[in-house]
């Protein structure tokens, strides 16, 4: 009788414990990302595909088309064309074919440069269902990011920025807040 | 609120009147089994940190509608084999008795549909049509599963019926009726006129309330005893093979059942219409009790994980029985003392 009485009695004081621990979460904010509207800024080393890096000076690529990442490349998932243009003393990057859909995002390539000209992207909404949109120019992404941030900007001045952020879009220079405002997931880069 | 049951009651005749408490008993349940699931989602988000629905509506209020369009425009398929007439009957069985009960309810000083001098013992009578819908639906579902749930909520309803029974017998003999609107009146006055807190007629009250409040979340199958719909065990319990409305309908039936079940609670320890401090109306005054309970009910179902049957068996016969039985016996114990 004793026993079954203090079982009851811890039991149920156990039982108003747990109420009171869910209870104390009830009022706590939520932790929610609601993720079509908002999205979580991405790690400084978050590993997404290469993307490559603009010269802060020139507003230009760095790759001058040396294809070392080619070569390093083990799934064979890298093209470089490059030519040398008028005028200047390297040759400069032309096309810069990435498969995404062989890539195993092993980060041979980034190694391999010696000029620092290819780094990893922050973009990870990448959903598509089409699989032709995995198979991106980056160098032409470099160019439409960069014609984005002048037509934004209103003048070819806006190039002259920090080098980090410079090279990203407007659109992720958003995303680097903690969330953001509606805003829905970009689609793959052509 | 005098004037306006008198100015009903003058204008209209009896049969309007009824005609108008069906209308809005009828848009009463279906709105509150509509909104408690949002409620419930809403509270199991916060309970974990969520937001819950957001998407429909502000808020995610228009939620319960969304549903409601999807769940009508499902094909209803009676499976090959299964009894189509109980089938089909099964939902029906269990919406029913949550609205019929409700009649009796009384959610003001004059609002009541039906004010009749049994009105517990008809409540309980409808509330055990209930266990018998979920039975119909489980056993002509021709499905495992459902045959498993049906048999459990057989036995676990048999187990709940009896503590509960035995307070409301208590409850019976404190109030000395079944009039649902006399047992409010006899509680007027501030909140310690309820019969929760008469611990001189019984010094176990709280306890009593405990007990009818336990087998009330047995009995409408809720979290931590839906043994019935353990969907980790039971896909669905006895609800497996229902599609589209027919599910909607068990689902409504559930909230309807927890509404009925909170608002008899109410009445019979709250207070009912009674309010507690001498300012607004009583209809308010219920609700906000009702609704008090309500919470506590998705509280609790996102507090603790599933009884396991034993368990829930043990409780009711170790425990609930020999508990309720003794403040049973207190009770009358105490009240022959102060009659004498």
């Amino acid at each position: 009788m004793k026993n079954s009485l203090k079982e009851i009695a811890t039991g149920f004081n156990s039982l108003v414990t747990g109420m009171r621990i869910t209870l104390g979460q009830f009022f706590k904010p939520t932790v929610t990302v609601r993720y079509p509207h908002e999205s979580l800024k991405m790690p400084e080393r978050f590993r997404g595909h290469i993307e490559l890096v603009r010269d802060p000076e020139t507003g230009k690529a760095i790759c001058f088309a040396c294809k070392l990442c080619e070569r390093a490349c083990p799934s064979d998932c890298i093209t470089v064309e490059g030519a040398k243009l008028e005028g200047a003393k390297k040759r400069s990057v032309t096309q810069y074919m990435l498969d995404f859909t062989k890539c195993s995002l092993c980060g041979s390539c980034v190694e391999a440069c010696r000029d620092g000209a290819i780094r990893y992207s922050h973009d990870y909404n990448l959903a598509s269902t089409n699989k032709e949109d995995y198979i991106m120019d980056l160098f032409k992404r470099l160019e439409n990011e960069r014609l984005e941030a002048e037509r934004l900007a209103g003048s070819p001045k806006s190039e002259a920025q920090g080098p980090r952020s410079e090279v990203q879009s407007p659109k992720s220079e958003v995303s680097k807040q903690e969330t953001t405002a509606a805003e829905p997931p970009p689609t793959p880069n052509s | 609120m005098q004037w306006v049951h008198n100015s009903i009651s003058a204008l209209w005749p009896e049969p309007l009147r009824l005609v108008l408490f069906l209308v809005g008993m009828l848009s009463f349940v279906g709105l509150n089994a509509a909104y408690l699931v949002w409620v419930e989602r809403k509270g199991a988000g916060r309970f974990q940190r969520r937001p819950g629905p957001t998407e429909v509506g502000w808020a995610g209020l228009l939620q319960p509608i969304a549903d409601a369009i999807k769940l009508m425009s499902k094909q209803l398929i009676v499976p090959a084999g299964v009894d189509s007439t109980l089938f089909r009957g099964a939902p029906l069985l269990m919406m029913s008795p949550a609205m019929m009960s409700l009649a009796v309810i009384p959610f003001g000083e004059h609002l009541a549909a039906r004010n009749i001098n049994v009105g517990l013992l008809m409540i309980f009578a409808f509330g055990s049509i209930n266990v018998m819908a979920i039975m119909l639906g489980g056993w002509s579902s021709r499905n495992k599963y459902a045959i498993i749930s049906a048999a459990r909520v057989v036995s676990q309803n048999v187990a709940y019926e009896i503590p509960m029974l035995l307070v409301v017998i208590t409850m019976i003999m404190v109030t000395g009726t079944m009039n649902l609107d006399e047992i409010v009146r006899q509680q007027a006055g501030a909140f310690w006129h309820w019969n929760f807190f008469k611990v001189w007629v019984n010094p176990l009250m709280p306890v009593t309330f405990l007990i009818f409040y336990i087998c009330m979340l047995a009995e409408t199958n809720r979290a931590p005893f839906d043994m019935t719909e353990a969907e980790s065990e039971l896909v669905a319990g006895a609800y497996t093979e229902y599609s589209g409305m027919g599910f909607g309908v068990f689902f409504m039936a559930e909230y309807a059942n927890i509404l009925l079940g909170c608002a008899l609670a109410t009445v019979l320890f709250l207070g009912g219409w009674q309010s507690p401090i001498g300012i607004l109306p009583g209809v308010f005054w219920f609700l906000v009790k009702m609704y008090c309970l309500i919470f506590s009910v998705v509280w609790i179902r996102w507090t603790f994980p599933r009884t396991q049957f034993y368990g829930l068996l043990n409780l009711s016969w170790e425990i609930l029985i020999p508990v309720s039985l003794f403040t049973l016996i207190l009770t009358s114990a105490m009240m022959k003392l102060l009659r004498a």
